[in-house]
């Protein structure tokens, strides 16, 4: 079992150099921020003199070596933009995306567990059909369009809900949180759905499609034989071998999900980490863009390596065949 | 059962893993940006204000870009400003007058009181100007200016180099800023003055201006709150806004969702594709301004030799239907351009209209050296001008209607303007407005022989080179009689336009759309800085 744990770790570190060598190339690529930096009539010298400055006209190498050697200082650069450290600015935004994906995941959750169920236990009835249906047409609509049609039906012409931004948030040791005020609770409600409206039918169908493949098993035979009452039967011995399937795409996706906030912070001004990157690409805010890249890749990482040891924990086979 | 728990406790474990261990960092992090979180108090006339942008630092001399100028004229005051007729009016100096062909005597208003409580004197124009000069932006604008010299507490000299047509002109870009306040060193030991851009600076986080506003709380790119100033020096004033909350949303159809579901009373600008929802929407009023940034097409004729024969160059502009993409792409938001300087400027000539005949421009390409067309390449950015991508697509099919066959590249703005230095293609894009509101800057950066000295030409990537046209701007420049200057700079017009030294398109209107019962239309200019400090709500 360590061996086990120390492979997937050192593993995961080999990919965090990768997507720090891969953003750091990007980067190269992205644009020159002393343009946004500067008024369009500064002459070319003064352009070059601040590009110095900044370390930009170094060769790559040197200056992938710096970002290296400063990485594991626990530096990841300086936006330009911000003007402060990179880390600082992602981590003074990373309460608005984690708020938005942790209550994607709630709303997740709670729905696709008993329509998943449901869907599973009952495929023939019409309303399991149109559960089906549905998820059909919302996994095939793209996030931004969700976003987009929420904002016109209950902002713009129901004047129900704010069409942009966080609200009022509430400081608590300097994590800004809108979950505290009415205000910043409206403010979430068409976010986390537009953000759930991809995610939600993946897991309603997953769930409904592990489940009836365990109820196919011989144990599930024989526990209807015994005459167990249904419900047991369902939750306690069907669902629970469903559970673990789920969990492990559920990490995956909640890595995915924090990708997905990219557009939905977008559409609604969401001040979060995704809406930043966007931003930061656009303004050619390079350092601020790898930065990003590192901690949402760590967060990956680390998520994906949680999952595998706790399976790795459940069920030891994986352990010597290995997933990957 | 009890297992069934462990697992599902397992499951959430999981989501807070994502979640729990970004958490401790930002408790751990560096203290976080002051909150800018007070609700407006309801009793406040609060204007909640949607830009495309917000700025990008307090300090006002940082960067020249139309958003940090929009900034100034809110916690600054200049020392005179335009008005909406392009007249030149009073406001920190009340009266001006040339005391010699270099100098001009600025009288200032008395008994006015900077945000930190500091007077504001004729010392504080001096400190103001000599910073404009070391800025790495505006030193270029301010290159003619020698110096200002206080004659007294309340009357100032600012002296020219040569003789300067544009001198006052350039007066609406000198914002006093607080020459007490902005002296010494801060708490991290750094002089208070410095001019920093990517990093931290004093400047860069406080402010100490004469103008309507005092910054309450910043959030940079979040929200940035605005409360009038108590003891605003402009009685006159109509302006009855006492608190402004700005929050830049740059995404273009969430700005409007903004404004049409009431979150925001006032945005800019409105884009072209929503103008007739919200002329359409009886609750919102909207402004339109013909503006005076130029989209132009160049035409390299060192990298393309066709390009070096008149003929072709007069065939291409012949060519392009300008009024069409005014039309349909732009939606008619948009001034079709014959020439670069647009009415009202001292170069205008009415004369020189839009020319579409595609007839002559077969006629004319028959009559050069390729009457079989040829091939070229273009570039074009697709998300700095106005549906650029789309007017370069128009341009491709106008010019293959005479022979033209052009490979078309576009890309962000982050990544064009290198491309543009370099000329990688025969035909670029490049927009114009000109920072001193005046016609030969457009011909100074645009068309002027490139010279990386003097800088002249910098984005000339046409290398169009005429010096009958360098000669007449240079000789504007140290013109004072503006009936004179204006008579050279129409004749450099015309001489452009004989020769089709570029490809003009259109000029750019400007909007602005706010909620009915707002005097919008009184504070909004073509410079785009609207005066929000005269701004009544109802």
């Amino acid at each position: 079992m360590a061996a086990f744990i120390i492979r997937r770790i050192l593993q995961a570190f080999m990919v965090m150099v990768i997507i720090g060598f891969i953003g750091f190339a990007i980067k190269q690529s992205l644009g020159d921020p002393v343009r946004e930096l500067t008024g369009i009539s500064v002459s070319a010298e003064e352009r070059d003199a601040l590009r110095d400055k900044l370390g930009l006209n170094d060769p790559f190498v040197v200056q992938f070596g710096r970002f290296l050697y400063n990485a594991a200082h626990g530096d990841l650069g300086r936006s330009f933009f911000y003007k402060k450290p990179a880390m600082e600015v992602i981590l003074a935004k990373a309460p608005a995306t984690l708020e938005l994906v942790f209550c994607s995941a709630v709303l997740i959750v709670f729905l696709s567990v008993p329509l998943g169920i449901y869907c599973a236990i009952r495929p023939k009835r019409l309303f399991a059909k149109l559960v089906m249906g549905g998820s059909t047409v919302g996994v095939s609509i793209p996030v931004f369009l969700t976003a987009i049609m929420l904002i016109y039906i209950f902002s713009i012409e129901l004047h129900w809900l704010p069409s942009f931004g966080r609200g009022e948030t509430v400081n608590i040791h300097g994590w800004h949180t809108g979950l505290l005020t009415l205000d910043g609770l409206k403010h979430l409600i068409m976010p986390t759905v537009a953000l759930s409206s991809i995610m939600l039918p993946l897991f309603i169908r997953l769930i409904r499609s592990e489940m009836m493949e365990v109820l196919e098993n011989d144990y599930i035979k024989y526990a209807w034989a015994k005459g167990l009452p249904p419900m047991r039967v369902w939750i306690v011995h069907a669902f629970r071998n469903t559970l673990l399937p789920v969990i492990t795409v559920g990490g995956v996706q909640l890595g995915v999900m924090i990708a997905f906030t990219i557009l939905t912070e977008t559409v609604f001004s969401w001040q979060g980490m995704g809406f930043m990157f966007i931003e930061a690409v656009e303004r050619a805010d390079s350092s601020l863009m790898v930065a990003y890249l590192v901690v949402v890749g760590f967060i990956f990482v680390v998520v994906n390596t949680v999952v595998d040891i706790i399976y790795g924990l459940v069920n030891p086979t994986v352990r010597i065949t290995g997933r990957k | 059962m009890k297992r069934l728990f462990l697992v599902f406790a397992l499951a959430m474990a999981l989501l807070l893993a994502g979640c729990g261990g970004d958490e401790k960092k930002a408790e751990e992090g560096a203290a976080p940006e002051k909150a800018a979180e007070t609700a407006p108090e309801v009793s406040k006339v609060t204007l909640r204000l949607a830009m495309d942008a917000d700025p990008v630092s307090l300090d006002p001399q940082v960067q020249l870009s139309g958003g940090m100028l929009q900034y100034s004229h809110m916690v600054f005051d200049p020392l005179v400003r335009w008005a909406k007729d392009g007249s030149i009016e009073p406001r920190l100096a009340y009266k001006w007058e040339q005391i010699d062909p270099k100098t001009m005597r600025f009288y200032l208003v008395q008994g006015v009181k900077f945000h930190s409580g500091n007077p504001f004197t004729a010392k504080d124009v001096a400190w103001t100007l000599e910073r404009l000069k070391k800025s790495q932006d505006f030193k270029g604008l301010f290159e003619p200016f020698e110096k200002a010299v206080p004659v007294d507490d309340y009357t100032v000299d600012i002296v020219t180099k040569q003789p300067y047509g544009l001198l006052l002109s350039m007066a609406t870009y000198i914002f006093p800023m607080d020459s007490v306040f902005y002296s010494g060193t801060d708490d991290q030991g750094q002089p208070k003055d410095a001019i920093v851009k990517t990093d931290h600076s004093f400047a860069n986080v406080n402010e100490s201006g004469t103008g309507p506003y005092v910054v309450e709380s910043r959030e940079q790119g979040v929200k940035t709150v605005f409360t009038r100033f108590a003891d605003y020096w402009d009685k006159q004033s109509k302006g009855n806004v006492e608190q402004i909350v700005l929050t830049p949303i740059s995404n273009d159809a969430s700005r409007v969702a903004a404004l049409l579901s009431g979150d925001v009373d006032f945005i800019m600008p409105v884009p072209p594709q929503d103008l007739e929802r919200v002329q359409g929407n009886p609750d919102l009023q909207l402004v339109i301004m013909g503006g005076s940034r130029i989209i132009t097409l160049q035409m390299n004729q060192k990298s393309q030799p066709a390009f070096a024969d008149p003929k072709v160059r007069q065939a291409i502009v012949y060519a392009v239907n300008n009024q069409g993409i005014v039309d349909t792409i732009m939606k008619g938001f948009a001034t079709a351009a014959g020439q670069q300087a647009p009415e009202g400027f001292a170069g205008y000539v009415p004369e020189l209209t839009p020319r579409f005949d595609l007839e002559k421009a077969k006629q004319l390409m028959a009559e050069s050296s390729y009457p079989d067309g040829f091939e070229c390449t273009m570039i074009a950015p697709n998300n700095r001008y106005v549906n650029d991508e789309k007017i370069a697509e128009a341009f491709v099919s106008m010019v293959s209607k005479i022979g033209i066959k052009v490979s078309l590249k576009t890309m962000p703005k982050a990544q064009y303007w290198d491309e543009f230095d370099a000329q990688v293609a025969d035909v670029q894009m490049i927009g114009w407005h000109p920072d001193t509101e005046d016609s030969a800057n457009y011909t100074e950066f645009l068309l002027m022989c490139r010279n990386a000295e003097t800088g002249y030409g910098q984005y000339n990537s046409g290398n169009y080179c005429n010096p009958k046209v360098d000669e007449l701007i240079l000789a504007s420049q140290i013109e004072t009689d503006l009936a004179k200057r204006s008579e050279m700079l129409q004749e450099v017009e015309r001489i452009l336009y004989e020769d089709a030294a570029f490809v003009p398109l259109h000029w750019q209107n400007l909007s602005w759309a706010s909620k009915k019962g707002m005097s919008i239309e009184d504070i909004v200019n073509v410079q785009n800085f609207p005066y929000f400090g005269d701004l009544v709500i109802e």
